[in-house]
């Protein structure tokens, strides 16, 4: 590929996206934030009808206790629904290959004996893993899963869970302006589905039909090989189903779990380099009009930009890295009479590394998790680009989720810096104290916590047995897997045999400690906030708004990442890179 | 121990000398940083601060004081099982570091407390034991001799000239003047009188002249000083809001430090390589904020310290901290904004009089007159040359009283000269069958307007002219409040003028605001609709009318000369009874505040450099490729010790190395707080950073051939 034009890929992935964040992010505000006078009126109608329909006339005001029970409530709801699909998706309909249930898959232990029959184990990490809009899959959809499943479990777990983190958004964001109650839990996530994501979707889904993705309720398809003869394969079953449908929302709520085992790496899922683009589109067009939301919501456009922009520098830093890092070859192939060019391991011909690599940032900057190449072969410079995203989880990161994680920096940001400034610190008039600063360095705290035990329990017992590469790049495999699941990402590093007890329950843990603490820590930081008396600005008060602030909370997220991280991204990735470059 | 309060001469001084000496006083109260005396005693008391009962008020230190105690386990664990010379050496020199962390922290903390105690000590001196005439009533001539200590709240007191006051008290009979140098340091004594907003005296100061009565206000142990000595001993002090937010960030980040250091034990497991717990350990102390953790109770020590050392009493280390937050700020527009008293600048002759008599016949008027003013109108008068200096023999004073509300001279020629208020002077002229000239209201109105006060005279039937009274604004005031309002403070005059008076002056000074002909009443409300908006509000009082604001007020400072109600209204209570205190208040609250912020960023900023010397040469081993990552090329001999030694040590030093900072505090400059904060960003922040490498280098560089020595090759 002529270089100067593999770069005009990234450039367009990354200004359409901000492009179209802006006026989206104000239309977003527009339908969910909508005032008093405006209830059910307009396009309002819509959820307000659907509210009526399960018995809710008026929003009711909820504080953020009331706000973050009716979210868990939800949430346990999900579990417990989704749990059952899928435990008894052979009785279901929409089952015309016949797949049994999902327990059945039976596993392969440490020492490769293969156990076959009931284990709830996957079940238990495929619920926690849709349920906190991660994503992370242990099992291969078109091969385990039935329609019905496909659907009615998994697609509309994508559908609702990057609503419900919209949902805890809008009420922190209520809280931060200092609204006297939170909104309404089940109004808000209405209002997300049909206002935002529901029409997002359409769109998405309908535009990539015509871009060659299936949308079929019809059995996998049977061929009839050309060179049947000579490789004595004759016929060749090729999996199909609804998948449009499934790749819209799998891109667009930050859920990233495929229709297909290979994800957008399948022709189905992402057949050019312009359904590639799209994708790429539609996975960061949300997180960033999220963030032009707040800024409307807040009436504080500039707070909102200087968020944005640290988000977006943290991002466009890590995927020129990945790009830089992965243009050079493989240093496997070094002294090979093969010709030099960038590293093709694990990467689509059809996107090249420079498409994969834009992807493999953006995907894990958000917490998206689909994957249009390998991150497993990844050059082990750019492989740690994605596990540094996951690691920050603040580069506009889930749907809702990423200012929720970025609001716990900026407390203690604006702390530490308040405190420079000669001042009890303020965040948007309002005090900041022991009571917020406690709650934001608890959530701070977990990521690493998650991570760093989850990774050391697997790296020093047998379970390590499970990793398919030697040394550095072996542990790698473990830490991505952990980073993915603590960051609610989805996305894997491969290699790794992950769908076995030990690895699904583990996981699975992860992943609801990852969502849960990470959604009401901030909620009850606002809930705090709102009912403190508003501090007005003086020539002595912090501006957030402003260059300084900008480059204080980048320090900041930057600084606790790499103190969190470093020594566990040295053992893995840095010394995967520095061996495999050893004389 | 030496606290150098310096002795000043008395005697004949005038209101701008009293201010420079003033000044010097307060540098001179200042201690040497580290005064041997204090630092004997510190360093004594960090020894038995390291009980983990006292070291468990502090997380951040007491994590390394455990680390400390399990390295000293494996230290004879290894003596026990004869490894070899060069790890013992290694693993005790580790453990020596440790302690030597700890005891550089409990240094810093004691360090702060023992200047504190000198300060008080010196205060203390004041409170020597003191007879005291108790009297059954104010008007009992006789009472019975007890001691000072003995004096309850209500007691009644009679102290004659030459008396030291036996407690705080209010003064219920008489006027005296008293020497309050003992603990303002300030010689020139002051009148106290019963009755007036001056009533209240302090124990420990001397009558100097007449005899008085005072109502003792506190209880043994209780007045002002002992609370304050309590503050400042340490043995009251509580954990201000912000420093426990402080405390809750700093504990966090040392629980993160504590999972990253711990995972790393089995994560090495992964590559079959067993780390060394002591390592494990040091490279835990170097991560968590020791730097900051060590010095925030000395911080907050030194804060009270500067207070002290302002001669302000703070009732609580929480006030300190309040006024670093203070939006507005109430000052009294005299002694404040302007220098005392009104000053006579300008006659302004009427009636087509001659400009030169006006003058004569004006400074004749005020020759017997003891007011400022009057003598301001006598300066004018001879700076013009009108005057001679002496009345004419035979002349007749009249002084001003509340029924004639004027003054003047009769002189022996008949002449009657009368000065006073336009109004009064006019009725009193049109009463003796005169005229009033042209032109004489436009000419008050005009130096009225102006921010400045008329005074008429009149000889006879004749009104010469207008005196001009003007208040002087002090020298480089609206430069000050320039300052303050880059700081973002909104500051509000507060005067007994009219409204036409108080806007020009308001307007000259440069204040945002203020209050004319101010009551109690009209400050409270002011207090109150400000603090309705969410500022904060700092004003000072003397009188008991004002303590309803001073308590309303979020910082009230009470003048010491002020009434016993008006003190315990107030938060703090100012030794000088400086109304310009304020400012300087704020100054200590937000410089408090900046410490901690820069010297947290600092401590987190170093852990960059630390990671680039520790890592590598925990794995020099069995992934020597990491090499690579050892930005600073540090010796590699043996287990790569030296490394980790280095910054260890980089961590403990840099303690000592920055309790001046920590007790002088970071400098603070009046520029807004965009500009603070990217001032301390680039010391603090990126210095933080640069430093240990620097730091880390030159102390490997010195301790490797030392390493050598001892055998570890």
């Amino acid at each position: 590929m002529d270089p100067s034009i593999a770069w005009l890929h990234p450039v367009w992935a990354f200004s359409l996206p901000i492009a179209a964040s802006f006026p989206l992010g104000r239309l977003m505000a527009r339908s969910l934030d909508v005032p008093g006078d405006r209830i059910g009126r307009g396009f309002d109608a819509i959820p307000m009808f659907l509210c009526r329909l399960i018995g809710k006339k008026t929003p009711a005001r909820m504080d953020w206790k009331h706000y973050a029970f009716s979210l868990l409530t939800f949430n346990a709801a999900l579990f417990v629904i989704t749990f059952g699909l899928l435990y008894f998706q052979q009785s279901l309909p929409l089952n015309p290959d016949g797949k049994g249930s999902l327990a059945t898959l039976g596993y392969k232990d440490a020492a490769g004996v293969q156990h076959d029959g009931a284990d709830t184990a996957v079940i238990f990490n495929t619920v926690c893993s849709f349920v906190t809009n991660t994503n992370l899959q242990h099992y291969s959809g078109e091969q385990h899963l039935t329609y019905f499943s496909q659907l009615g479990s998994i697609v509309w777990l994508m559908f609702v869970t990057p609503a419900a983190g919209l949902c805890v958004m809008l009420a922190t964001l209520r809280g931060l302006r200092g609204d006297k109650d939170m909104g309404d839990f089940h109004v808000d996530l209405m209002r997300g589905l049909t206002a935002v994501i529901l029409p997002f979707c359409l769109i998405l889904a309908v535009t990539l039909v015509g871009m060659g993705v299936p949308m079929t309720f019809h059995k996998a398809a049977t061929a009839t090989t050309v060179d049947g003869a000579t490789t004595k394969v004759e016929t060749q079953t090729i999996a199909r189903g609804p998948v449009a449908a499934l790749v819209a929302i799998k891109q667009a709520g930050t859920n990233g779990g495929g229709f297909f085992g290979p994800n957008s790496t399948h022709p189905f899922e992402n057949p050019s380099p312009w359904s590639n683009l799209l994708s790429i589109f539609a996975i960061v067009a949300l997180p960033m009009a999220s963030i032009v939301m707040a800024g409307s919501m807040l009436r504080d456009r500039k707070h909102a930009l200087v968020i944005y922009g640290v988000m977006l520098s943290l991002l466009v830093t890590g995927c020129v890295i990945a790009i830089l890092a992965e243009v050079k070859p493989s240093a496997a192939t070094a002294g090979l009479p093969v010709a030099s060019g960038p590293n093709m391991e694990g990467t689509e011909v059809r996107f090249g590394p420079v498409a994969a690599a834009t992807w493999a940032s953006v995907t894990t900057a958000t917490s998206s998790g689909s994957v249009n190449s390998m991150h497993d072969s990844l050059n082990p410079l750019a492989g740690l680009v994605p596990m540094a995203m996951m690691m920050l989880n603040v580069a506009f990161s889930g749907v809702g989720a990423g200012f929720e994680n970025m609001l716990m920096y900026i407390i203690v940001a604006v702390f530490i810096a308040g405190l420079m400034v000669g001042r009890t610190p303020e965040y948007l008039g309002k005090k900041v104290e022991a009571k917020e600063v406690k709650l934001a360095m608890l959530a701070l705290l977990v990521h690493p916590l998650l991570i760093c035990a989850g990774a050391a329990i697997f790296a020093a017992t047998g379970w390590k047995a499970f990793v398919a590469n030697p040394g550095p790049h072996g542990f790698s495999e473990i830490l991505y897997e952990f980073t993915s699941a603590a960051a609610n990402n989805g996305s894997g590093f491969e290699g790794l045999a992950d769908n076995n007890p030990p690895w699904n329950i583990a996981t699975g843990i992860v992943l609801l400690l990852g969502r849960f603490p990470a959604l009401i820590f901030p909620l009850a930081v606002a809930g705090f906030l709102s009912s403190k008396k508003r501090v007005p600005q003086t020539g002595g008060t912090l501006r957030t708004d402003n260059l300084t602030f900008a480059g204080m909370l980048l320090g900041t997220v930057i600084l606790v990442g790499a103190l969190s991280f470093m020594p566990a991204v040295v053992l893995g990735p840095v010394a995967d890179q520095l061996a495999a470059v050893k004389p | 121990m030496s606290l150098d309060i310096d002795e000043i001469p008395t005697v004949g001084r005038t209101a701008s000398e009293a201010r420079g000496f003033k000044l010097q006083r307060r540098q001179t109260r200042k201690l040497n940083l580290f005064e041997p005396a204090l630092v004997k005693m510190a360093a004594r008391r960090s020894f038995v601060m390291l009980n983990p009962s006292v070291m468990a008020r502090n997380p951040v230190m007491f994590l390394v004081e455990i680390g400390w105690f399990l390295t000293s386990i494996v230290v004879v664990q290894s003596i026990v099982n004869h490894a070899n010379t060069g790890l013992i050496v290694y693993q005790s020199a580790l453990s020596f570091l440790l302690l030597l962390t700890v005891l550089f922290a409990n240094f810093a903390e004691a360090l702060a407390e023992a200047r504190g105690k000198a300060q008080a000590d010196s205060l203390r001196q004041t409170r020597a034991d003191t007879p005291a005439l108790k009297l059954d009533s104010a008007d009992a001539l006789d009472g019975q001799t007890v001691s000072s200590t003995r004096l309850r709240s209500g007691d009644l007191v009679a102290i004659e000239a030459g008396q030291v006051i036996p407690a705080d008290g209010e003064v219920v009979r008489g006027v005296a003047s008293v020497d309050e140098s003992a603990i303002t340091g300030e010689s020139a004594p002051v009148i106290r009188e019963a009755g007036g907003d001056h009533s209240g005296v302090t124990g420990g100061t001397r009558v100097l002249s007449d005899r008085i009565v005072i109502r003792v206000t506190a209880e043994p142990g209780q007045s002002f000083l002992d609370k304050m000595i309590a503050l400042v001993e340490g043995a009251s002090r509580q954990k201000t809001p912000n420093e426990i937010a402080l405390t809750i960030v700093l504990a966090a980040f040392s629980i993160i430090f504590l999972i990253v250091t711990a995972s790393l034990y089995p994560m090495a497991r992964y590559f079959d390589l067993t780390l060394d717990i002591p390592t494990l350990i040091a490279l835990l102390v170097c991560l968590i904020p020791t730097t900051i953790g060590a010095l925030l109770a000395a911080i907050g020590i030194a804060g009270m310290d500067r207070a002290l050392a302002a001669n302000i009493i703070a009732k609580s280390g929480k006030s300190v901290e309040v006024a670093g937050d203070i939006d507005t700020l109430l000052l009294d527009k005299t002694g404040t904004i302007t220098i005392g008293n009104r000053r006579a600048t300008q006659f302004v002759p009427l009636g087509g009089a001659n400009p030169r008599e006006v003058a004569r016949l004006s400074g004749l008027a005020s020759m017997a007159d003891p007011t400022p003013e009057g003598k301001s109108i006598l300066d004018l008068a001879n700076r013009q040359s009108a005057v001679d200096g002496e009345a004419p023999q035979g002349s007749t004073f009249i002084e001003f009283t509340a029924q004639n509300r004027m003054s003047g001279v009769d002189l022996p020629d008949g002449s009657r000269i009368r000065k006073g208020a336009p109004d009064t002077l006019a009725r009193y002229v049109q009463e003796q069958g005169g005229t009033i000239p042209e032109g004489y209201q436009a000419n008050v109105d005009a130096i009225a307007s102006g921010g400045a006060t008329p005074l008429a005279v009149a000889e006879g039937n004749r009104i010469l002219g207008v005196i001009k009274l003007e208040d002087i604004l002090k020298p480089g005031i609206s430069e000050r409040f320039a300052r303050l309002r880059q700081m973002g403070l909104r500051v509000v005059m507060v005067t007994g003028d009219n409204p036409l008076t108080a806007k020009a002056i308001a307007q000259q000074a440069g204040v945002d605001d203020f209050i004319a002909q101010a009551t109690p009443e009209a400050k409270l409300a002011y207090i109150r609709k400000e603090q309705e908006g969410g500022k904060l509000v700092a004003m000072m009082g003397d009188g008991t009318n004002d303590a309803p604001a001073l308590a309303q007020a979020d910082i009230g400072v009470a003048m010491n000369s002020g009434t016993q109600a008006a003190k315990e209204a107030g938060n703090m209570v100012d030794l000088d009874s400086d109304p310009t205190k304020l400012i300087e208040v704020v100054e200590i609250g937000k410089q408090l505040l900046m410490t901690r912020g820069a010297l947290t960023t600092f401590s987190i900023a170093n852990d960059l450099a630390k990671y680039f010397a520790v890592i590598p040469a925990l794995f020099i081993v069995t992934l020597p490729e990491l090499k690579v990552i050892d930005l600073m090329g540090l010796a590699t001999r043996g287990g790569a010790y030296s490394a980790i030694l280095a910054a260890v040590i980089f961590n403990a030093i840099i303690i000592p190395m920055l309790i001046p900072i920590a007790l002088k505090g970071v400098t603070y400059r009046p520029v807004g707080a965009g500009a603070l904060l990217r001032r301390n960003l680039l010391w603090y922040g990126l210095g933080g950073v640069i430093a240990p490498f620097i730091g880390i280098k030159l102390i490997d560089v010195a301790l490797d051939p030392l390493l050598a020595l001892v055998g570890i090759a």
